[in-house]
């Protein structure tokens, strides 16, 4: 613990940690089924600001507050889901973008339109300046009981006929579809679960760090989730935990070069996808790239070859 | 069976297949041949319910199926293969085994979570199904391969494998013989044969005329679309019609595949 | 506030966001590929403008040229880095698309150490900007200048593309680049040749967005960035002409919808609207139905 401490993973920080995991692993569920959905960040907003009105004017305890933001955001994913997941790769990330763009638009005009709707005056999103002063009540054996509850989730969904479905519809929807597999309803499932997972993270995370405000939860709030999927890799859950990990730790550790924090992440992004793009969690890119620094053209690469100079 | 009636698809201005009328009679092989571009997988997309006619009717089995989503149809008894090999290729032979089955099983993601008794019947009778497939289709050691690493001549028998794992009463076969040596060809007419034998119906394309005239009863042919022969093989083979369909002909395999890719 | 000076106003904000827009949809259209550092470029041409004109001491006319070729050079080496070594592997165009994140998120924080993160302005004069008298309406000269500029710059591209060989080597690619190689067209060039142009243009749009709201922070491409997607989306992806309609069309929806007292909600319309065409129409307003790269 003191060695931690010592290179900046102070508790504060490993909660972090385990928050950006459970992130992570919120776009691994539809990555891995094959939708590039940019759609978390809106879900973790929709999470945060129930699950913080209902500890803060309703006075529920945590855990409550916990399935009220979880249920609200898969209640909204029913009917953007049914529509959206009908695009595919770049339409569904635009659509996805843009579904982002309007929960925060709306959280920030909430309290206004309210107001002009009911002629009082409303006052709970509170605009652009957000909530402050939530108590600091997440604590962090109930953040590791979270993520382990969802990790066990994820292995035995992996192994169960349902996961298996996702991973076929990842690699080819319409093959899937005539082996019997009703993609809509997966697809529409896994969108749901996935937002429930992002709206999570939102209500324990705003419980850390004691105040939320819609522009925590715009577009660079999606990159980082996804950079979190693509640094670890997506072929099994364990990627986007130590992508979490890594993302929120590296900064703390190299906090003497803070200046440099943006570029190291934009740089780790680039590297990783051009150069890595199983992410740190996958065997056979790292033995892929060692092939290549030593100079060797994998299998692969020398048919590619063959069949270009062919 | 299968009854196609009056079936049309139109491709912007292009009549892939212009009032196709067909039966399939059950217990049968139906073979369906023309040259390439005549719209015999297109036929094959709209019975499985990848595409759908712009008018006419499919029954089967007295049901109405144009207008079902594919999984439906499969659940309803119908596997198809792909003429170019779509087979899951990140996953293990037996897991594209287990998959097709998706439709046979049903237990949940509770039941996966706490190991439930009907779980593990389930996954127990899914894999011994699986495991009797490869036997019979000579992939018994290589199950735990990754399907996209098998060599082309095993990943179109695990195309046909995968198919009967849906537990189907009619296969659709698209050109399942397609770059297999004569050999591999006459071994894969054996085990078509071998599924009439247990009762399963069977339409396939073909481009190899010695496999039609090995395993099927009759014969549609289409071209530009349209049937323009139907009867046993033998009447086919004189067809002047036909004759002139095939000649001229020309064979592009590589950019047919892309197409259908794309 | 009455119409025609919204009208005005629409017109000009949307020649900003046309220009901007099509670097993307050029992009999009030659590659098919979505270009996510695509307004770091028009944000690094903005800085370059001012760079010009406070540090060079050369007029504005002399500064927009200059930051669309450094744009464009900039504009390469983001292919060359981030699209290129992709391409070579033909990995899947998501991958490209995050890969651009990653390239915008480097071309960010550079900006930020280089020129810090307070906004930073033109000096007082470099443009006139008291509004031209006589006229029933507030129009600036500066607003007529981003005007013309875009629509020279966007008749320049529409020469380069449709008349040129380049513009015809660059057709053929996009129409398909198997195709293309086998007439014997260097595709990697004309690849190359697609990030400059695209970033020239996006350069200018940076200049003139500059000069026009006269702050210029590292962030100033955030809002253009997502509100340039449902410009190209508008069009429909990849359909030049197509962004060019969608940025009029996007600015006179902010325009007027601010004129009806929905300033806050201005987003939320772009957004929606955004939302819905690709549900409805994912061909874009202008395209025909079949005619989708997707
Ligand atoms: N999705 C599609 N869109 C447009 N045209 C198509 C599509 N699928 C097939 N076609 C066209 O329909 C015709 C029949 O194709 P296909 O059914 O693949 O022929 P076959 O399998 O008999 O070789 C071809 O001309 C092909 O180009
Ligand atoms: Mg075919």
């Amino acid at each position: 613990m003191d060695l931690l401490r010592s290179i900046g993973i102070t508790e504060i920080v490993f909660q972090l940690m385990l928050v950006n995991a459970i992130l992570g692993l919120s776009i691994y569920l539809t990555l891995y089924t094959g939708m590039f959905s940019l759609a978390n960040a809106g879900f973790m907003a929709i999470g945060a600001y129930v699950g913080v009105v209902l500890t803060q004017n309703y006075d529920l305890p945590l855990w409550a507050a916990l399935i009220g933001g979880m249920i609200a955001a898969g209640i909204v994913a029913v009917p953007i889901g049914l529509p959206v997941l009908r695009l595919r790769d770049i339409y569904l990330a635009i659509a996805t973008i843009g579904f982002g763009e309007v929960v925060r638009i709306l959280i920030l005009n909430f309290d206004t339109l309210a107001s002009s709707i009911s002629g009082e005056s409303v006052q709970l999103t509170r605009g652009a300046l957000g909530i402050t002063g939530i108590p600091k009540i997440t604590e962090t054996w109930q953040l590791l009981l979270f993520l382990v509850v969802t990790v066990y989730i994820l292995v035995r969904l992996h192994r169960s006929r349902f996961g298996r479905a996702m991973a076929a519809i990842r690699q080819d929807e319409q093959a899937a579809a005539t082996m019997g597999i009703n993609v809509v309803y997966i697809k529409n499932t896994v969108f749901i679960f996935s937002a429930i997972l992002a709206a999570s993270a939102g209500v324990l995370k705003a419980h850390l760090t004691r105040t939320i405000s819609p522009g925590d939860y715009g577009f660079d709030q999606v990159v980082n989730i996804l950079a979190f999927a693509v640094l670890g890799g997506t072929s099994t859950w364990l990627g986007p935990i130590v992508g979490g990990f890594v993302l929120t730790a590296l900064p703390e550790i190299l906090r003497e070069f803070k200046q440099y924090r943006g570029i190291v992440n934009g740089v780790i992004l680039l590297v990783v996808i051009v150069y890595l793009p199983g992410g740190l969690v996958n065997i056979n890119g790292w033995k892929r790239l060692w092939r290549r620094i030593r100079g060797q053209p994998s299998v692969i690469e020398r048919i590619q070859q063959n069949t270009r100079s062919g | 069976m299968l009854e196609l009636k009056k079936v049309s698809r139109l491709f912007g201005g292009l009549q892939a297949l212009h009032q196709v009328d067909m039966r399939v009679p059950e217990g049968r092989i139906v073979g369906l041949i023309g040259p390439n571009g005549a719209g015999k997988t297109t036929l094959i997309n709209n019975i499985s319910g990848l595409d759908h006619p712009t008018s006419g009717t499919i029954h089967f089995e007295g049901r109405e199926i144009h207008n079902l989503p594919p999984h439906r149809i499969t659940g309803l008894g119908i596997a198809r293969t792909y003429q170019n090999i779509r087979l899951f290729g990140e996953m293990t032979v037996l897991e594209n085994l287990l998959i097709s089955q998706h439709g046979r099983g049903r237990a949940t993601v509770f039941d996966s979570l706490v190991f439930t008794p009907r779980f593990r019947a389930e996954e127990r009778r899914l894999k011994n199904v699986a495991l009797q497939l490869l036997e019979r289709f000579q992939l018994g050691g290589m199950a735990h391969l990754l399907a996209g690493n098998l060599p082309y001549g095993d990943q179109r028998r695990l195309e046909m494998a995968r198919a009967l794992a849906t537990g189907p009463k009619l296969l659709l076969l698209d050109e399942p013989t397609a770059g297999m040596n004569p050999i591999e060809t006459e071994q894969l007419g054996q085990q078509i044969l071998r599924l009439r034998d247990e009762q399963l119906t069977v339409l396939v394309i073909e481009h190899d005329m010695s496999l039609i005239h090995q395993v099927c009863d009759e014969i549609y042919v289409l071209n530009f679309g349209q049937i323009i022969a139907h009867g046993a093989p033998d009447v086919i083979k004189h067809n002047p019609q036909v004759i002139e369909a095939y000649l001229g002909q020309e064979e592009d395999t590589e950019l047919e595949s892309e197409r259908e890719r794309s | 506030m009455n119409i025609t000076q919204q009208i005005v106003n629409a017109i000009w904000l949307g020649g900003v966001y046309s220009l901007f827009a099509l670097g993307y949809a050029l992009v999009f259209s030659v590659l098919g590929v979505l270009n996510l550092a695509h307004s770091a470029v028009f944000m690094w041409g903005a800085f370059i403008g001012l760079v010009a004109v406070t540090q060079l001491n050369v007029s504005v006319w002399a500064a927009i040229p200059l930051a669309m070729v450094v744009s464009g050079v900039i504009s390469i080496v983001l292919d060359v880095l981030a699209f290129a070594p992709l391409r070579r592997r033909n990995a899947p165009r998501i991958s490209q698309l995050i890969s651009s994140i990653g390239a915008a998120i480097l071309l960010v924080n550079i900006a930020q150490l280089i020129f810090g993160t307070q906004p930073q302005r033109f000096p007082l004069g470099s443009i006139p900007s008291d509004p031209l008298e006589g006229l029933p309406i507030r129009i600036t000269p500066i607003q007529i200048i981003i005007l013309l500029v875009a629509i020279t710059l966007m008749a320049v591209l529409q020469y380069l593309v449709v008349r040129t060989r380049a513009g015809q080597a660059m057709r053929a690619v996009a129409f398909n680049q198997r195709v293309a190689s086998l007439l014997g067209i260097n595709s990697g060039n004309v690849f190359r040749m697609t990030f400059f142009l695209a970033g020239a243009l996006a350069g200018a749009a940076g200049v003139l967005f500059g000069l026009a709201y006269n702050t210029i922070t590292p962030f100033m491409g955030d809002s253009v960035a997502l509100k340039g997607l449902t410009v190209i989306v508008l069009g429909g992806l990849g359909n030049i002409q197509g962004a060019v309609v969608g940025g009029f069309v996007v600015a006179a929806l902010e325009v007027f919808s601010i004129a009806a007292g929905g300033s806050n909600y201005r987003e939320a319309f772009v957004f929606t609207l955004l939302f819905l065409i690709l549900l409805f129409r994912p061909q874009g307003l202008v395209g025909q139905a079949a005619e989708t790269r997707a």
